[in-house]
């Protein structure tokens, strides 16, 4: 599975699309194994560094959130050419999540309810629209209705326990076999 | 500034997204041709909508779904629709049992937060350098550079979380309050594990301000001068004046320090703010009512906190507090970078308060819950860690929500971090070259105030950064890719 030279330690890659970034603040919630963590695993590609743009393959993607909107879709295509094995993490990556509680109403009205209707507006207020505003899509996606995804963790989030025992057997090149216990529908 | 027009030979450079905050931000940058500033942009980016969708939902889910806006700050948001939900449900106040339970939630919660803002995501730059190698200039950096502030960085947002856990059964969208009080109280042996721990919290939080200190003696000019100008500052305290980030009333105060309104109660809120549209952003730009948009706007957050209060109320955050208002010579503090100070004081704070609670019987009470009679409308403000949070809804005879009005704190702070991009542009981007160091300094600025950009804009992204170098006609000249 884990395509780095022997010599090389694993890459990772992690990103929040239209989420809360709960799933990456549970990652943060393995505690004292971030240190394991950092002999494990080189990170790439994080919202948790500097590095914004790949230059080199990386073993793990790990995808929180759905797509809401053009750049999403542009950002998790880019993780898809780059990385090896993609991990939909946390329900909003793997059904849309609570922001696709928008999918049931129109973009218009629901722009309309925040710019135009709010309580608080100034003179009436005013749809955003601008050259440096990414296209917003029509309704939320799910990560496997844009690319293919390889193993999705379910839980909003999925506990520190579970995704640190997912990531430890990709990271080790083993099959992840999760007890049931561990897994969180909702 | 930030309605410059262009002018023939222009350039634009784009910071998109900004890292190492929460959520999805982008900056321009738009140069003349002798490469002076013309306008500076905070833009974010993305949109979901919490606001319509919340509509015809129960109004006892409400705490449970808007805490999603948020995975670093569920808890605010969760115990802010709580507070506008106990109006909603007829309760003007709950019991002892079921405050101290939200109160230590909000305390585990504001702790944890400013642990990640401070450790995780802006102490590279403070103890790295802001222009240190991109391999480095992480957390994982500072723990292979600083082992003891590593250790600091797990155990302190560890111990929050454990609180929140501790009081809402998980770590991250935890389940404590309905309208009226909370589901429980806190067993003993929560209480004991919690009890074991907490003053070695606290020795570790006045250990970070120790070094904190340190980082500002290298370099007093920076730290005055960074990304910083006087302001208005906006936070909830007590009816006596003293800090409370769980509940109390709006003061604002000018860059002088004299009052501007104090006593608002939450319900009036609408009469003192409002909010503008700017068509580049999908956050809003709050301003003071009576001062309009050039001279209304404000900040909240660690800064306006400490600068608002009369006093914290806790003995070791007090003492912290009496140094760290030095810096203003007898008046304010302005820096923007003293946002960190300010944030780990309130840590302090925190700690302070989760130690009073853990020996407080209160919390193993059996009064949870108050009845009362419905009422159509609830407003609720809550200092979350990031400042002044506010949730208004309107809920029908049926009990289902018909409208939501949300003015987050990084929304609060959307004038003033569009001013302190500006102000870094102006004071370090001179000419045409673009360096990596120069792009850092402009999120430097940015990682002052804690974005919550997912919180702003009830939306989230990711964050990789290219800049280009545009001519007046749009044409490329240069591209420059930070990795």
């Amino acid at each position: 599975m884990i395509v780095s030279p022997a010599f090389e330690k694993p890459r990772l890659a992690t990103v929040s699309l239209t989420g809360c970034f709960g799933c990456h603040m549970s990652l943060l919630d393995i505690d004292e194994r971030i240190l394991e963590l950092a002999d494990l695993v080189d990170l790439d590609c994080s919202p948790f560094d500097d590095k914004k743009i790949f230059d080199r393959p990386v073993d793990i993607g790990f995808i929180e959130g759905g797509c809401a909107n053009e750049h999403n879709v542009r950002v998790l295509r880019d993780f898809r050419q780059n990385c090896r094995i993609l991990v939909s993490v946390g329900a909003c990556a793997i059904n849309g999540g609570v922001p696709a509680m928008r999918n049931t109403i129109s973009l218009k009205e629901c722009l309309e309810s925040v710019y135009l209707n709010g309580f608080t507006l100034e003179d009436g207020g005013v749809i955003p629209n601008d050259e440096d505003l990414p296209l917003l899509l029509d309704r939320v996606y799910p990560s496997h209705e844009i690319v293919k995804i390889d193993y999705f963790l379910p839980g909003c989030p999925p506990s520190a326990d579970a995704i640190w025992a997912a990531l430890r057997a990709l990271l080790t090149g083993t099959e992840p076999v999760l007890p049931y216990t561990l897994f969180k529908y909702e | 500034m930030n309605d410059a027009q262009l002018s023939q030979g222009s350039r634009k450079i784009v910071i998109d997204p900004v890292t190492r905050v929460e959520g999805h931000g982008k900056v321009t940058i738009r140069l003349n041709e002798s490469g002076q500033v013309e306008q500076a942009r905070f833009h974010i980016v993305e949109f979901r909508g919490f606001e319509r969708f919340i509509q015809g939902r129960m109004f006892w889910e409400v705490p449970v779904i808007v805490q999603r806006l948020c995975g670093i700050c569920p808890v605010s948001h969760h115990l802010c629709a709580a507070k506008a939900m106990d109006i909603v449900a007829g309760v003007d106040r709950v019991t002892p049992t079921a405050e101290k339970m939200r109160r230590l939630m909000h305390y585990g919660q504001v702790l944890q937060s400013n642990a990640v803002n401070f450790f995780h995501l802006a102490s590279p730059d403070l103890l790295l350098g802001f222009d240190a190698p991109i391999s480095t200039r992480n957390i994982i950096g500072v723990i292979e550079a600083f082992p003891e502030v590593g250790k600091w960085a797990i155990s302190i947002r560890k111990f929050g979380q454990l609180v929140i856990a501790a009081t809402g059964g998980r770590r991250i969208h935890p389940r404590l309050c309905i309208p009226g009080g909370v589901n429980q109280s806190l067993t003993i042996e929560h209480r004991d594990a919690l009890r074991k721990d907490i003053d070695q919290i606290i020795g570790w939080c006045q250990d970070a301000v120790k070094l904190h200190k340190s980082f500002i003696q290298s370099d007093k000019d920076l730290y005055q001068n960074f990304a910083s100008f006087p302001s208005l500052y906006m936070s909830l305290v007590a009816a006596d004046g003293t800090m409370d980030l769980y509940d109390g009333v709006l003061r604002a105060i000018d860059a002088d320090g004299k009052t501007i309104f104090d006593g608002v109660t939450p319900v009036d809120y609408g009469k003192y703010l409002i909010e503008e549209v700017r068509s580049w952003s999908y956050m809003k730009f709050p301003h003071i009512r009576a001062l309009g948009r050039e001279n209304g706007w404000y900040r909240v957050g660690p800064l306006a906190q400490m600068n608002c209060c009369s006093a914290i109320g806790t003995p070791l955050a007090d003492s912290a507090r009496l140094e760290f208002m030095a810096l203003g010579h007898g008046g304010l503090v302005h820096s923007t970078l003293a946002y960190h100070w300010a944030r780990l004081i309130s840590m302090i704070h925190c700690a302070e308060k989760i130690r009073d609670l853990l020996f407080d019987d209160d919390l193993q009470g059996t009064d949870l819950v108050v009845t009362g009679h419905r009422r159509p409308e609830g407003v609720a403000i809550i200092e979350a860690p990031r400042g002044t949070l506010i949730h208004h809804y309107t809920v029908d005879d049926h009990g289902q929500v018909t409208g939501a009005n949300l003015i987050v704190s990084t929304t609060n702070n959307n004038e003033a971090m569009n001013r302190s991009v500006t102000k870094v542009a102006v004071d370090y981007l001179t000419g045409n070259e673009i360096t990596e160091a120069l792009l850092n300094h402009i999120e430097v600025a940015i990682r002052a105030y804690d974005p919550c950009l997912s919180c702003a804009t009830h939306a989230l992204g990711d964050m990789p950064l290219i800049v280009t170098l545009e001519d007046a006609e749009g044409a490329v000249i240069a591209t420059r890719v930070k990795q």
